[in-house]
């Protein structure tokens, strides 16, 4: 790079030598200061390698003489959280369900805390905001409930689970009534029938009438002889809009030749009872609670 | 940086012999660094001088007394006319309260503030620049306190070149003394625009002021120290934006201060008594530059440096009148008009050009659009957001629900009960959580100066759907006040 000085025809200006396709670089000189200002910066990173961590080595790293830590910056910053939480947390040990439900700051507090412990330990199976999925995972935001949709039937599903370990857990078995031949293929078909018919669907009536027989000896124990279902079972209702595996004719088939049944882990036992508690508050403010 | 070693001394090459043999970087003429010209201005007295006096006295007077102002908010209220409340997220200014939402009126003021700039530079050139920006404001400070420690400028100029000595030591020492108590004082007003004045004057000097505080006043009063003691006029030719776009702004009908070529030229020295025939007016005594706090030869022409003070006008009309000639040899005058009177012709002012009204036009347009909002302002605001997760639930009749979270801005110091009505399909009702439950119109409380949030959900039969999307509108009503906040939602269903 040529450094020898270079009048520019036109403004007579000095070049600074640099050229670039033939555009060449007039010398209009920087103040000094800034040059100076331009080493006190690196005079300021060198500070900066001394008080921070900056120097990577092969197992460890320079730890800089002020001790900073930025795990240490959010332990601290979340035992502040924390200290901030306990007061609103001891009041949730403490009040009921109910209590907490008509207390405006404990609710929203709980709801708050809910919507977050919903989101990382419940949504993977019932979607963001209790919104449900296909095959087997129940909204929670409608108003049709397996196992009751009071705040106690609630915090029992969560604190207990549904087909899982403890002892309390809520568990009800329907039979395969085609995979056990129970049932022959035609009667299952007919009992299908039957069963949409129960919520106001155009079936084929002979089928139905047929089918309702057999629905009366077999099915009406538990799910009720109009299809209203029963909480105490978790039988759930046949007669409304809301199915949990399909409501069409197949769907219907094949749940009673060879039932699914969902199981929910009992959270009693990996989140703290307060936690549970506001997991209750929040999903029964999805718009279900009952 | 090769020319770094040079740059005060500026050696000259030409074409000599003895250039092959010399180191490569002496070869530049111009130094890729340049060291900052010391410039000593001289004090001046004139109109000019005491137009800037009077502003600076203004201005700062307003900077350091407008914390001061009190303002009756009534109870829990700060009672501070001018002050921005970050922690409160509000703020004040006498009569309105703006919240965090609002911040479109400082955009509108900012706008405004721009547009009355573009106005003056092109009506009077850069008299913000030489009259009203802080900078010069605090600059010109700076430069009397330095006067009146130090001495005009020939005594600074002796000062600065004499040998250390317990009485320079003295006096610069009581220079940078005397300027960090105004900065620490500029800082100090500072805060006081975003704390409550008294309150903060207490806790800085029993030291029970937040850190936040001590940071912003320590940042201010460096700052001030730095800009107005040593950086001076190189914020205006280096830091500044505004004197590159001011290029744009001017034209020949714009009034700048100037230098009259065609009168003063061809300068010379003049000797009591000597004809005047032949020659211009212009005595080449340096005067204007001299009290120039910029260090500018203003007879070289319109400058990025001039920042249009007008102070060569005062210099300059001072000699005029020492040597019997009329005044205004330098003065404030169009690029058109000099033309005209180098021809001998009368000067034309066209203060009214299509610029200036376009200016004019857009300053009312906006100052009404502004003033109109404000007057129209509501005390209460209210927003709706629809739940997306789920976007619709089907209810074992069959029917669809949709939630919505409505948060009600009650911008009023007092708890006020607003009315919610929903407007949508008749068949549509509402129920409110942890409220009344299928319902067309509901009373919601909300606190003083306050956000309220409120979970609703909306239900619909099967039978109304009508489409996908369905309009609903929210509608919150203060009846005591007779004032109204709506806001359109949507309702959204299955296919029907």
């Amino acid at each position: 790079m040529p450094t020898k000085g270079e009048k520019d025809a036109i403004s007579g200006t000095e070049t600074t030598g640099h050229e670039w396709d033939g555009i060449k670089e007039l010398n209009t000189p920087l103040p000094r200061w800034w040059l100076y200002v331009f080493y006190a910066t690196i005079a300021w990173s060198v500070v900066w390698w001394i008080l921070y961590p900056a120097i990577p080595g092969i197992t460890d790293y320079s730890r800089g003489i002020l001790g900073y830590d930025q795990r240490a910056e959010l332990r601290e910053t979340m035992a502040t959280a924390r200290a901030a939480q306990a007061e609103f947390l001891e009041r949730i040990a403490a009040a009921s369900l109910e209590e907490i439900h008509a207390d405006p700051d404990l609710r929203s507090f709980a709801i708050a805390g809910g919507r977050t412990a919903f989101a990382d330990n419940c949504a993977t199976c019932h979607g963001l905001g209790g919104s449900g999925q296909a095959g087997g995972y129940p909204v929670l935001a409608d108003d049709d409930w397996l196992w009751g949709g009071t705040l106690d039937d609630i915090h029992e599903t969560i604190r207990y689970g549904i087909r899982h370990e403890p002892a309390e857990t809520r568990v009800s078995e329907m039979p395969a009534f085609g995979a056990l031949e129970m049932l022959t293929p035609d009667q299952i078909s007919d009992v299908a029938e039957h069963v949409q018919s129960l919520s106001g669907m155009s079936v084929d009536a002979a089928a139905a009438e047929r089918g309702a027989t057999i629905y009366a000896e077999n099915c009406a124990m538990c799910h009720g002889e109009n299809g209203q279902g029963d909480r105490q079972l978790g039988a759930p209702r046949l007669d409304d809009q809301i199915w949990l595996y399909g409501g069409e004719k197949d769907d219907i088939v094949r749940q009673v030749t060879r039932p699914a049944h969902g199981v929910m882990p009992a959270w009693g036992d990996r989140l703290s009872p307060e936690l549970v508690k506001m997991l209750t508050v929040y999903v029964h403010t999805l718009g279900g609670g009952e | 940086m090769d020319g770094g070693a040079f740059s005060g001394s500026r050696p000259v090459v030409g074409p000599d012999p003895a250039e092959a043999v010399r180191p490569r970087t002496v070869q530049r003429e111009t130094p890729l660094y340049a060291d900052r010209p010391r410039i000593y201005p001289k004090a001046v007295d004139g109109t000019m001088r005491r137009i800037k006096w009077a502003l600076l006295g203004l201005l700062l007077g307003i900077y350091y007394f407008v914390p001061w102002l009190r303002w009756d908010r009534g109870p829990g209220a700060p009672d501070q006319a001018v002050l921005i409340d970050m922690p409160s997220r509000r703020a004040y200014f006498f009569w309105i309260e703006i919240w965090p939402q609002e911040v479109y009126y400082l955009a509108g003021l900012l706008i405004l503030a721009a547009l009355a700039l573009f106005l003056a530079t092109s009506l009077f050139g850069r008299v913000w620049c030489g009259y009203a920006c802080p900078q010069t404001v605090w600059t010109d400070l700076f430069m009397w306190v330095e006067r009146r420690i130090e001495g005009d400028r020939g005594a600074r100029i002796r000062l600065d070149a004499a040998p250390l000595s317990v009485a320079k030591a003295f006096k610069k020492v009581s220079k940078h003394a005397a300027w960090l108590v105004i900065a620490l004082f500029t800082g100090g007003a500072w805060i006081m625009y975003f704390n409550d004045a008294p309150t903060v004057v207490g806790e800085l000097f029993t030291g029970q002021a937040s850190t936040t505080v001590y940071f912003f006043v320590g940042l201010f009063t460096a700052t001030t120290y730095l800009l107005a003691g040593w950086a001076r006029e190189q914020v205006c030719t280096y830091m500044c934006p505004w004197p590159r776009i001011q290029g744009a702004l001017l034209d020949e009908n714009s009034l700048l201060v100037t230098y009259q070529t065609w009168r003063g030229e061809p300068r010379g020295k003049y000797r009591k008594n000597e004809n005047w025939e032949g020659r211009g007016h212009c005595i080449d005594c340096r005067q204007c530059v001299a009290v120039c706090p910029t260090g500018i030869d203003i007879r070289d022409g319109l400058q990025l440096e001039c920042i249009g003070c007008g102070l060569c006008i005062d210099a300059c009309n001072e000699v005029m009148d020492k040597v019997g000639l009329p005044r205004s040899l330098i003065t404030f005058d169009t690029e058109y008009n000099q033309t005209l009177r180098a021809a001998g012709k009368p000067p034309v002012y066209r203060l009214v050009r299509p610029r200036t009204i376009i200016y004019v036009v857009l300053i009312v347009l906006i100052a009404s659009v502004m003033l109109w909002s404000l007057a129209a302002r509501s005390t209460v605001d209210l927003n709706v957001l629809h739940e997306r997760n789920p976007l619709f639930v089907t209810l074992s009749d069959g029917g669809i629900r949709n939630g919505y979270t409505i948060k009600i801005l009650n911008k009023l110091r007092e708890a006020r009960d607003f009315t919610l009505t929903l407007d949508g399909p008749p068949a549509a009702r509402m129920s409110i959580v942890g409220g009344p439950e299928d319902v067309t119109e509901a009373t919601l409380a909300a606190g003083p100066d306050s956000v309220v949030t409120y979970q609703i959900h909306v239900r619909l039969p099967r039978e109304a759907i009508a489409a996908e999307t369905m309009p609903v509108t929210f509608e919150i009503t203060d009846a005591a006040r007779g004032e109204t906040a709506r806001h359109e939602a949507v309702f959204r269903a299955p296919e029907p």
